[in-house]
Parts: C-alpha cells; sequence; structure tokens
C-alpha cells in the first residue's frame, strides 16, 4: 500500500512541477504585481489562515517550551537535541571535532607565539639554515591522516545512520516548499496538502511563540513513530530544515528527497527556510509540534483524516474539511493572470 | 622587445637622469594602452581597492541592519532605490541584492584582481627574471575586461530582476531561482558580468602561465621558483580549468532565461541540481583559486623576517600542487543537503577531509621555517602571523563541515559564513594586507608609517575576530543564511557582531591613512629595505623598478636559495 501511495504522490509532484516552471516567468509577474498592488496582503492571508483553523473541529497547538527547539539568547552551541540521529551527531561534535578544533588551534596558537619568543631576533641574532627533516615532514603528514580517519569513521557511521531505509511503518508525510511558505500533506492519513505561513509578529507574540520562527499551521507528529518526509519544492529550491532534529533536506522542483527521524519527546520545535528562495527566504518558517500517538490520531480525526486501518473514518471524505487555503497551488498556477492577481494574496503569503 | 614599445611613446617626462629602460609613455599611452606588467599590477590593484571599498560597503549596511532584531533600515533604502511606495517584497529583494553584490564583487572584483592581477602581475615576472609577461597586450584586455564586468554588475543593480531591481539570487546563482524565479535583465546583466570576469581570468591565467614555463631567467629552474611564482602557476590552472566550467553553466543559465531552453528546468527533463555540480566543480577550486596565492605571499614574507630559506620548500611547492589537484574532486562537499545518495556523501566527506593533510603540511612548515630563525616584526611579518593562526581557525571548521551528517545542521547557516570568511576575508584579505605592506614600498618607492601598519594590524585583528566569531555561535543555534532579520534570541551575538564590524571599519580607515602618509610624508624606499633576509629578485632592483627591468637577464647561479 505504501509503494501505491509513493507512485501516487510521485505523480502529483510531477504534475506540480510540470504545471509550475511553464507559467513560472507570468507566475512571478503577477505575485508581482499583486504584492505591489496590495501592500496588505500577507495580513490578509494570515486572517484567511487564521478563520480556516478557526472552522475546524477542535484542536488547541500546545504552548512552545522557551528552552525547546528554538535558539537561545547568547546561545554559543547547538540546540538541544530530540533525534537519536541528533544525539549521535551533537556527541561527535562536542566529543570529537569541538576538541580537535580546540587542540589544534591552541597548538599552533603555542607554537607560533613559542618561536616569536625564543626565535625574535633580540635572542636569537644569528639565523639557522635548516630547511630539511625529513623525520619532522614525514609525521606532521601521517599524523594529520590518522585524526583525520579517527573523525571519518563516526562520520561515515553517522551518515549510514541518517540515511537507513526508513521502516514499513514509518509515517510519510509529504512536505513542499513554496514561494514563501511550506505545504504539508499527510498521504497516510488522507489528509491533503495544507499550508503553514509565518505567524505575524504580533499573532506570535500574543501566542507566546518566537517571532519569525512561529507559523500558523504547524505539522503535527507523533513521538516515538519513525517519521518518513517526502520532500519537494513546487518553484525554485527551498530547504527544509529543524536544527533540534539534525535533520535538513532541499526542497528541489522535479525531485522526491527523504529523510527519515524519530522524536523522542513531545514539543514545538521550530525551523527555517534554508535555501535563498527569493524576497521572503527569511520568513517562511517551520514549526513542527511532536505529541503522543493518541494526541496525534485526535489531531488527525480532527483534520478529517483517519489513522491507517481505521475503517470508521473511511466515508469522511476528507477534501471537506481541509482549510480554503490549502487549496493546490498548482490551481492558482493554471489561472488566468487576473485572477492569479486577485488568489495570489489568499494563499502567497 | 619592451624597449620599442617604449620608444614609441617618447612623451615630455622628466626623467633624464634615469637609464634609457626607466623611458615611460605619456600619461594616456600608460595608463590606457599600457603594455607594462608593472602597470597594469597597479591598475589592477586601485581596481580591487575601490571594488574592496564598495564590497565592504555593502557588507556595512548589511551589519547595520543585522545589529538588532526587525527591520529597521531596509525598508527605507528600498524607498531610495525604487522610489517611495516601495513594498515589503522590494526591501527584501533589496536585501537579497546586497548579499549577491557583496559576494561577487568581494570574489571576483576585489581578491581575484588584487592577489592575481595585481601582485601576481608585479612579481611574478620580476621574481623569475624576465623582463614582462609573454602576452602583453593580452595582459592589457585582461585588465580591461574587468571595467566593462564591473559596470553590468553595479548597473544591473538599477534594473529589475524579480520582486525588485536588481540580481537577488545569491552569488552561486542557483537554478531555478536564477531562471523562472528572477525575471527581468538583472541576473542577465549579472551573468554577462561574470561571463566577462571569467575570461578576464582566462586570458590572465594562459598569460600566467606561458610566462612562468617560458621566461624565466637562466638558471631559474622550476625548482627554484620562489614559491609565490608556484602558488600563482598553480591558480593559474585552477582558473584555466575551473572558470570555463563556470562560463558552461551560466550560459545554459542565459538560454534557460532568454530561448527557452530546458537543462535546468525539471518539468523539461533537465535538472536543477546540474547547475549545482556544474557551479561548485568552479566553485571550489574557486576558493583555492583566491587562497593560493595569499599562501606563496606568506611564504615569501616569513622567510624574509625570519632570513631563513622556507622550511621544506619542495614539500611546500607540491602541497599547493596537491591542493589544487584535490580541490577538484571534493566540489559536492557545498551539496550535503541537495539529496545525493548516501554513498556519494560519504566519498566527498572523505575527499574532502583529505585536503586537511596538504594544507597542515604548509602551516607546520611555516611554523618551522621560523623556527631557529632570527625574527622581527615588522608591519608584513604580523600580518603574515595573524594569517597563519586566523587560518588555521577557518581550517578546522572546515574540518568540521566536512562531515556530510554533521554539515547536516549547519549548511546553509552562519556557521558556514563564519568559516569561509575565517578562510578569506581573515584569511586571503590578511595575505592581502601583509603583501600589501611588504611590497607597497617596492611599488611605490616610499615608505609607510610602521605605527600605522601595526595599528591597522591590531585593530583589524580584533575587528574582524569580533565580527566573525560570533556567527560560529549564530549558525550553531540555527540562523539561516542571507536573512535581513532573525528572531530576537540571536540578537546577542549579531549585536556584537555589528560592533566589530565598526572596529574592522576603523582599521580600513587607518589603512588609508597609512597610504596617504607614504605618498605625502613617506620616506623614500630603498632597493632591499628588508634587508638580508629579503633574496628575491625583486630586492635587487631599485623602488620603485626601472620601466623595463632585466634588459640583461640575471642568471641564478647554483648556490642561489628559494
Amino acid at each position: 500500500m505504501n509503494r501505491r501511495i509513493n507512485a501516487f504522490m510521485m505523480a502529483m509532484a510531477l504534475g506540480l512541477s510540470a504545471l509550475a516552471p511553464s507559467s513560472a516567468m507570468a507566475q512571478a509577474e503577477a505575485v508581482n504585481a499583486a504584492a505591489q498592488a496590495a501592500p496588505a496582503a500577507p495580513a490578509a492571508a494570515n486572517e484567511a489562515g487564521n478563520a480556516a483553523t478557526a472552522a475546524k473541529p477542535a484542536w488547541d497547538y500546545a504552548k512552545p517550551v522557551a528552552t525547546v527547539g528554538q535558539p537561545q539568547p547568547g546561545e554559543m552551541t547547538f540546540q538541544e537535541q530530540f533525534t537519536p540521529n541528533g544525539h549521535y551527531a551533537l556527541w561527535m561534535h562536542d566529543n570529537i571535532l569541538l576538541w580537535v578544533c580546540i587542540i589544534i588551534s591552541v597548538f599552533v596558537l603555542a607554537l607560533l607565539l613559542y618561536v616569536m619568543v625564543r626565535f625574535r631576533r633580540s635572542a636569537n641574532p644569528v639565523p639557522s639554515r635548516t630547511s630539511h627533516n625529513t623525520l619532522i615532514e614525514i609525521l606532521w603528514t601521517v599524523i594529520p591522516v590518522f585524526i583525520l580517519i579517527g573523525i571519518a569513521i563516526p562520520s561515515i557511521d553517522l551518515l549510514a545512520r541518517q540515511f537507513k531505509p526508513a521502516p514499513k511503518d514509518a509515517l510519510t508525510v509529504k512536505v513542499t516548499g513554496y514561494q514563501w511558505y511550506w505545504g504539508y500533506e499527510y498521504p497516510d492519513n488522507g489528509i491533503p496538502e495544507f499550508v503553514s505561513n509565518m505567524l505575524p509578529p504580533e499573532k506570535a507574540l500574543e501566542r507566546g511563540e518566537p517571532r519569525l520562527l512561529a507559523a500558523d499551521n504547524r505539522m503535527v507528529l507523533p513521538v516515538g513513530v519513525p517519521i518518513k518526509l517526502i520532500i519537494t519544492g513546487s518553484d525554485v529550491i527551498h530547504s527544509f530544515s529543524i536544527p533540534a532534529f539534525w535533520v535538513k533536506e532541499d526542497a528541489v522542483p522535479g525531485r522526491l528527497n527523504e529523510r527519515t527521524f524519530t522524536i523522542e519527546k513531545p514539543g514545538v520545535y521550530y525551523g527555517v527556510c534554508s535555501e535563498l528562495c527569493g524576497a521572503r527566504h527569511g520568513f517562511m518558517p517551520i514549526a513542527v509540534e511532536a505529541v503522543s500517538p493518541d494526541k496525534f490520531a485526535q489531531w488527525v480525526k480532527a483534520q478529517g483524516g483517519k489513522m491507517p486501518g481505521d475503517k470508521s473514518a473511511e466515508a469522511a471524505p476528507a477534501a471537506a474539511s481541509v482549510p480554503a487555503a490549502a487549496e493546490p497551488a498548482a490551481a492558482t498556477n493554471a489561472a488566468t493572470p487576473a485572477a492569479a492577481n486577485a488568489a495570489a494574496p489568499a494563499t502567497k503569503s | 622587445m619592451s624597449t620599442t614599445t617604449a620608444d614609441d611613446f617618447h612623451g615630455a617626462h622628466a626623467h633624464d637622469d634615469h637609464h634609457d629602460s626607466d623611458h615611460k609613455p605619456g600619461f594616456f599611452a600608460r595608463w590606457f594602452m599600457s603594455t607594462n606588467h608593472k602597470d597594469i599590477g597597479t591598475l589592477y590593484l586601485i581596481f580591487a581597492i575601490m571594488a574592496g571599498v564598495i564590497g565592504g560597503a555593502i557588507s556595512g549596511l548589511m551589519r547595520a541592519e543585522l545589529a538588532n532584531p526587525g527591520i529597521q533600515y531596509l525598508h527605507g533604502w528600498a524607498q531610495m532605490m525604487d522610489g517611495p511606495d516601495a513594498t515589503m517584497d522590494q526591501a527584501y529583494h533589496l536585501w537579497n541584492v546586497l548579499i549577491t553584490a557583496h559576494g561577487l564583487i568581494m570574489v571576483f572584483f576585489m581578491v581575484m584582481p588584487a592577489i592575481i592581477g595585481g601582485f601576481g602581475n608585479w612579481f611574478v615576472p620580476i621574481m623569475i627574471g624576465a623582463p614582462d609577461m609573454a602576452f602583453p597586450r593580452m595582459n592589457n584586455i585582461s585588465f580591461w575586461l574587468l571595467i566593462p564586468a564591473f559596470a553590468l554588475l553595479l548597473g544591473s543593480t538599477f534594473v529589475p530582476g524579480g520582486s525588485g531591481n536588481g540580481a537577488g539570487t545569491g552569488w552561486t546563482v542557483y537554478a531555478p531561482l536564477s531562471t523562472s524565479g528572477s525575471p527581468g535583465p538583472a541576473v542577465d546583466m549579472a551573468i554577462l558580468s561574470l561571463h566577462l570576469a571569467g575570461a578576464s581570468s582566462i586570458l590572465g591565467a594562459v598569460n600566467f602561465i606561458t610566462t612562468i614555463f617560458n621566461m624565466r631567467a637562466p638558471g631559474m629552474t622550476l625548482h627554484k621558483m620562489p614559491l609565490f611564482v608556484w602558488s600563482v602557476l598553480v591558480t593559474a590552472f585552477l582558473l584555466l580549468l575551473a572558470l570555463p566550467v563556470l562560463a558552461a553553466a551560466i550560459t545554459m543559465l542565459l538560454t534557460d532565461r532568454n530561448f527557452h531552453t530546458v537543462f535546468y528546468d525539471a518539468a523539461g527533463g533537465g535538472d536543477p541540481e546540474l547547475y549545482q555540480h556544474l557551479f561548485w566543480f568552479f566553485g571550489h577550486p574557486e576558493v583555492y583559486i583566491m587562497i593560493l596565492p595569499g599562501f606563496g605571499i606568506i611564504s615569501q614574507i616569513i622567510s624574509t623576517f625570519s632570513r631563513k630559506p622556507v622550511f621544506g620548500y619542495l614539500g611546500m611547492a607540491y602541497a599547493m600542487v596537491a591542493i589544487g589537484v584535490v580541490g577538484f574532486i571534493v566540489w559536492a562537499h557545498h551539496m550535503f543537503t541537495t539529496g545525493m545518495t548516501v554513498n556519494v556523501k560519504m566519498y566527498f566527506t572523505a575527499a574532502t577531509m583529505v585536503i586537511a593533510v596538504p594544507t597542515g603540511v604548509k602551516i607546520f612548515s611555516w611554523i618551522a621555517t621560523m623556527w631557529g630563525g632570527s625574527l622581527s616584526f615588522k608591519t608584513p611579518m604580523v600580518w603574515a602571523l595573524g594569517f597563519i593562526f586566523l587560518f588555521t581557525v577557518g581550517g578546522v571548521t572546515g574540518v568540521v563541515l566536512a562531515n556530510g551528517g554533521i554539515d547536516d545542521n549547519l549548511h546553509d547557516t552562519y556557521y558556514v559564513v563564519a568559516h569561509f570568511h575565517y578562510v578569506l576575508s581573515l584569511g586571503a584579505v590578511f595575505a592581502l594586507f601583509a603583501g600589501f605592506y611588504y611590497w607597497f614600498p617596492k611599488m611605490s618607492g616610499r615608505m609607510y608609517s610602521e605605527f600605522l601598519g601595526q595599528l591597522h594590524f591590531w585593530v583589524f585583528f580584533v575587528g574582524v575576530n569580533m565580527l566573525f566569531f560570533p556567527m560560529h555561535f549564530l549558525g550553531m543555534s540555527g540562523m539561516q543564511r542571507r536573512v535581513p532579520d532573525y528572531t530576537d534570541a540571536l540578537a546577542y551575538w549579531n549585536g556584537i557582531a555589528s560592533y566589530g564590524y565598526q572596529i574592522m571599519g576603523v582599521g580600513v580607515v587607518i589603512f588609508f591613512v597609512n597610504i596617504i602618509y607614504a605618498f605625502v610624508a613617506g620616506k623614500k624606499a630603498e632597493g632591499n629595505y628588508w634587508g638580508e633576509g629579503a633574496t628575491t629578485l625583486e630586492w635587487t632592483l631599485s623602488s620603485p623598478p626601472p620601466y623595463h627591468q632585466f634588459e640583461t637577464l640575471p642568471v641564478i647561479d647554483d648556490s642561489g636559495h628559494h
């Protein structure tokens, strides 16, 4: 069944990308014109988004914990990790790489300071003429090789773990990057794509969320269940990243990239688009809410979806309950420029 | 050969007491139709300094905006550029134009012209005992191609490029943002600018290779060439092999943009990632193109001020060759997050780490050169010492980033920005300043103020470290590159970085004061003002050297050292 869904998604993705670039020029101009004609567009879009959220069955997003899943003020290291591979990567950085950095830098600095003092002209007026020493030249070639092998072994191991194929029971979520928002689709649960826009700063403040990181619709995921993300882009290249999971993967038009991870703890985790994608590149955050599997099932129900194997929900047509903003972007793209003008503020923000 | 050129332009000048070889043509012929490697080198240096001021000013705008969270100035600048009713999208686009311009200017119009065109032109012929470059007229067109290239890039900021005016694609010009994502002529102009700058560099590379292989003075074997010459030779080969690939890549961008080809368009059977592979096949050697001549300069300076020949000369020369060769097979470490298969990521992780070995050989050989030496800490030497330490710091963070699995969390963050500014802004630029202070009296005939030179170093050293070191923290925290605003938790280190920029700016002012001082009140420079440690051929000539040097070729005897 999984395979069939994959094939379906691939067809979807190719369809999207086939539509998008052919009208991309006109579309970009139309969006441009729309943005210029209606500077209030983002606000309007967010109003629409919020209205849609309110229309759904009851589901309250959790409040984020300020010390988790987001940058800390004055922080000098990585965010706390919440996936097994994240722990491994962080361990490797903190216990191997960081020490290699510090020891080599301090060693070179110490040697420099030593020669500066010991061999200054007043202390050593007559220079030696030594310009070769085969043994030391071999040593400073071979020793770094061993240090690098020491780094390469866990490094290759980390890569192997990160790209271990997802297990059969993994939850698949399709992520699509758009200029400038994210679309999330849950094919296993019959939840069609909904879009996730940045919350305006005042709204974020109201909800106690960090500015520029908060999103109106979050990607909700269960903890303890392997997650398989299928990541693609619709217009230009974006990059999906969540620092607290040690995950970053480009969203490339015409390509389905895959990342697998398992979240350990419930919480709200933020990320940002990490590939330059145009004007509002800095304003398309990623907000993931990790919840217990039970709560996840509730959320799925609230979206009008179903859990795999749950026959009772089969009848509910998923498309009926999705927010208006979730209309596939391709439909907007294909519309006439005039229609795009009107429609763009509603979906593109 | 070169004397006839000079005779053609017997102008009115007052150098009657000089030897024939110092006859200079009139102003226009000398500076606009130049075939003299030293004059062309001077033109390159003046051009690079001007471009550096523009590129540095742009980074000042960026640090001003980033000093505090929120948008402070960007919208106002957009209104200045695009009219009073500029939208926020136009303002955000302007940001992307600024980062693009800063990158392209610093790479193609500051570092490369200064270090290869400027110092390479000035000192490669002299160091190998040649009267001039092999193709003097081609040398001239190499320089003059840069002027229209720079004009196209600056001009592109005033024409539409998508959400606003100018090319906002980043210096990497990734498709499809640079094709379907950026309608309007701005990106076309930026691409043509790169074409011209690339052609300029290819011609320069041909000239250097020919000169070094064919015009060495009697006795100047390849293994006796000063390391700066070696570094330029390796760099010229990198340019010759890498730039045509860039030219092909951006030509396909142009045809995708304007002639409906689909090289980078998945909908038509193309692949956006093809562009990235081609770009980085050029782009990675490009970073060595920027730093290798710096390695050469540092080797000359360390040797001079230690009064010792370079330790492990052959190892040093072939370490550069090794860096050049390996530099061509590691490009995809810039693309770890693009969805390459895990085996490819493993290969590029391992291959990238290999580069640390020859780089380590160079660092340790410089220290060994100083070991047992008789060190004096003149301005060029303190810049060279600063270079060695800061390049090491930039190098070890490179080892961190080489790990594909670790890079997942650092790719496209400020950690990467910190890394490449440590190896370029604190590496290549420190080498440039070191070389400038080392050779400025040779080029101009005037000594600068030693006090101002030392002051420049310390102010600049404090400034750039305060500017770039906190960026490691920002990147690890999760701040992505190329954004005009950031979440409030990142304010602290961004604020510190912006203060660092101001200190660095003071350092640059001191640099210019020092140059003015040298021309107004500087002492006349002797032929070999560094004394017995300075052994390469430029120190056998007057300061500045005669208009045409080595009309009788110098002979390098067997006892000569490197």
